[in-house]
């Protein structure tokens, strides 16, 4: 009978000790590795390549090349799991702990000056300098932090607008353009225009991009929230505008690009703002509806194309590594043209050098590779700031609210410019 | 535990002298007593020891963490430099919601940061509970009920309500993910068009559902637990006595069962209000499904030290919580294990 008595508060202390412990793993220092970044330069021998899930299996394949051509400087792989937040957490700790076993990590566009500001990542010049010149530009303003450059944009990705060749016959150039064709789609009775609006990440994407399509901006060049301009309300309305109207179907406040995908497939959109992936699933799927009708063209913007929001992935080498020499020559070898070709080829991934989209076999494999090329070029990087998890979440909770008219898009802007403001005041 | 728990009060006249604790102390039996203590010590060692290092320190390490700032930028470098000390305000942040104003000082937290979701963030997560503990609790109890007859099959039945419970909740999530999209089966099957996870109170009942469907076997298997420890004789002197079955249900099986009813409520309730992996993967936590569980995950990805000053909050809330129910429990406990001690 005691041990019941004493059961119960163990177990209900058991219980609240999980909930606390389990969050107070994290911490330590943050700063740090400012001495780090001058040791190590000419350090060769074998690294550690960290990246994400290896889905389309390019990397094995690749490092076995390198392997057989520096018996000296091997290259080990270590794969983390698919998820991109898993993936973020990984790295943070690791960098933490100051691994020297990192070497070189693939790095999201939207993590790179978050782990620059935290002096985790080598700033690639003087010694380490790497020539960019043949790289898309866009690409290497995401893998940049105040003017230095710290990744080598290893992949890159951009927003497409599918269309169905069949209802338009010439895609729309501008955003009000499209708006004008809605009419076509009402008289099929499907949905005009569909993005991705859940609140998640990709809702970040798609309002940042119709910010930086109207020609407004998230964050000025110094970083500071620049929300309060005509051109971020004029972007902001116009998805607000579009939604009241019915334009952008009412269940697309739960698409993530799945279900937006699934939806256009079936037919039930006009317009889609995906990721090039699309393609391939849309014209070889058997369900698809639009096998034969689909077609592709740049973002809308005010005047011309508009400016998507970038994606992709860029190779850092970690201040901590202890061969950096050798981690230099693996992120050139990442960026050569004939990498970057297999990358595109064998995984689909979108390449950083400009003359590859223009290349013929590519594009008779990959025939969204020009209207890519000029979203990307068209490119805006998602805001480029330390503090991006508390910006992506001000885009997001803020742009919800307003595409669901809980909000007129003045209060959202100017929460989101306050909410921005009040992070990157750190504490 | 909760098996042990029912019949004690009824069989206690039956095993009244406890034969449990059979020689008086006597003066002889200190050194055996002191010896058999230190042995006792050594052998728990290991598992106090280990205890401290996976819970404790952890708990300390978070507790000076909340005291700390989280790191701010200097504007000269771009670089990240240490908070230093933050005296409480990580936990202003959150309970009165002052967040950090861009000249200095502190503004109230605009909508869009995770300071100014606290209190709704609260609130939902207690509504969760509430709902989903009192939701489970009845379905339980009704299933454990059909369980406890003796039937054809009842073996099978067991085990497949068990299902759900033994489903990972980020499967169930998933799961009932597809069921609640537009397109979704639930739409298809009752030919409506709700915005499952896309406006506030469809999102709620969907984590509400999902919930309840995952977690009422676990319920149901503690109260069942307890039923099977009531003697059938109890029930059948009843019965002689000319009870009703309701009388039966209200006079026998519910005071009988409390006490295991009481433990397996107060592990949901502790359980729910750590609620996470549903609103988080079905909603994300849009429409007010945010729990304050998902808001620790999202303030870790920006700050260690307001999110250890949060979990720290988290912790409080569900200690004060869990004390309301011990106590409320404890009550009974106590009086039954006096009881039995006024015997002896």
């Amino acid at each position: 009978m005691k041990t019941r008595n004493l059961l119960l508060p163990i177990a209900t202390a058991g219980v609240l000790a999980m909930t606390l412990s389990a969050c107070g793993g994290g911490g330590g220092g943050t700063t740090g590795g400012n001495d780090a970044a001058s040791q190590g330069l000419d350090g060769r021998g074998p690294i550690t390549y960290v990246q994400g899930k290896d889905n389309s299996n390019v990397v094995r394949p690749l490092i076995d090349k390198w392997n057989a051509a520096h018996p000296n400087e091997k290259v080990t792989f270590k794969e983390q799991t698919d998820q991109a937040d898993q993936q973020h957490d990984d790295l943070v700790q690791h960098f933490q702990a100051k691994d020297p076993g990192y070497d070189v990590a693939s790095v999201d566009v939207v993590w790179t000056a978050e782990f620059a500001a935290k002096g985790w990542l080598q700033p690639l010049k003087d010694k380490m300098a790497l020539d960019t010149s043949a790289m898309i530009k866009p690409t290497v303003d995401a893998a940049s932090y105040k003017g230095t450059l710290y990744a080598a944009p290893e992949s890159s990705d951009g927003g497409i607008l599918y269309y169905r060749k069949d209802l338009v016959p010439t895609p729309p150039k501008t955003w009000d353009e499209m708006m004008s064709m809605c009419s076509v789609a009402k008289s099929h009775n499907m949905g005009c225009y569909s993005g991705q609006f859940k609140k998640y990440e990709g809702l970040t994407v798609n309002a940042s991009e119709a910010i930086n399509s109207a020609g407004g901006a998230v964050l000025d060049e110094n970083g500071k929230p620049n929300l309060l301009t005509a051109e971020a309300k004029a972007g902001m309305a116009n998805l607000v505008k579009a939604y009241a109207d019915g334009e952008i179907p009412k269940e697309a406040i739960t698409f993530q690009e799945e279900e937006s995908r699934q939806a256009f497939q079936d037919g039930k959109l006009l317009f889609l703002r995906n990721w090039p992936y699309v393609y391939n699933l849309a014209t070889t799927e058997g369900s698809s509806k639009v096998k034969d009708v689909l077609g592709m063209t740049a973002l809308p913007g005010k005047a011309g194309p508009g400016a998507s929001s970038l994606g992709g992935h860029s190779a850092a080498v970690s201040v901590y590594s202890k061969n950096k020499a050798t981690a230099l020559d693996f992120l050139k070898f990442l960026t050569t043209e004939e990498t970057q070709k297999f990358f595109a080829t064998k995984g689909s991934l979108a390449p950083v050098l400009g003359s590859l989209y223009d290349d013929k076999e590519l594009v008779a494999k990959l025939p969204y590779l020009p209207v890519l090329k000029t979203s990307i070029e068209n490119a805006k990087p998602r805001p480029v700031t330390p503090f991006y998890p508390a910006v992506t979440k001000a885009i997001q909770e803020n742009a919800y609210s307003a595409i669901k008219g809980e909000k007129t898009v003045d209060a959202a802007l100017s929460d989101m410019q306050k909410s921005i403001e009040s992070a990157s005041a750190g504490q | 535990m909760a098996t042990e728990v029912g019949p004690t009060s009824v069989k206690a006249p039956a095993s009244g002298g406890a034969p449990i604790h059979h020689a008086p102390k006597g003066v002889g039996e200190d050194n055996r007593i002191a010896t058999q203590g230190r042995w006792a010590a050594w052998l728990l060692a290991p598992t106090i020891i280990a205890l401290s290092v996976v819970i404790v320190y952890p708990i300390i390490t978070a507790i000076v963490m909340s005291f700390q700032k989280d790191a701010g930028l200097d504007p000269a470098t771009g670089l990240f430099t240490e908070g230093g000390p933050a005296g409480f305000s990580n936990y202003t942040n959150w309970i009165f919601q002052q967040c950090p104003a861009p000249g200095g000082g502190t503004v109230d937290c605009p909508p869009g940061t995770l300071g100014a979701q606290f209190w709704s963030a609260t609130g939902t997560t207690f509504f969760f509970a509430a709902v989903t503990v009192a939701l489970e609790t009845v379905l339980g109890f009704w299933m454990a009920v059909i369980m406890a007859r003796a039937f054809r099959g009842r073996s099978l039945v067991r085990a497949a309500v068990l299902v759900p419970w033994a489903i990972p909740t980020a499967v169930t999530a998933k799961l009932w993910l597809f069921i609640f999209a537009f397109e979704g089966i639930g739409n298809k099957l009752f030919n409506t068009a709700v915005l499952w996870t896309g406006s506030e109170w469809p999102a709620r009942w969907a984590v509400i559902i999902a919930d309840v469907w995952k977690t009422t076997p676990f319920m149901a298997l503690l109260i069942l637990a307890g039923l099977q420890m009531i003697p059938a004789e109890v029930y059948e002197a009843a019965k002689v006595d000319g009870a009703s079955a309701w009388q039966r249900f209200r006079m026998i099986t519910l005071p009988l069962v409390k006490p295991a009813l009481m433990v397996a409520i107060l592990f949901r309730t502790l359980d729910a209000l750590r609620m996470f992996d549903l609103p988080y993967i079905l909603t994300g936590g849009a429409n007010n499904t945010t729990t304050l569980s998902i808001l620790v995950i999202n303030q870790i990805r920006q700050g260690f030290n307001a999110a250890a000053a949060l979990s720290t909050i988290t912790f409080f809330i569900i200690f004060i919580v869990a004390f309301i129910f011990v106590r409320f429990l404890g009550a009974n406990v106590v009086e039954q294990t006096g009881a039995g001690k006024g015997k002896k």
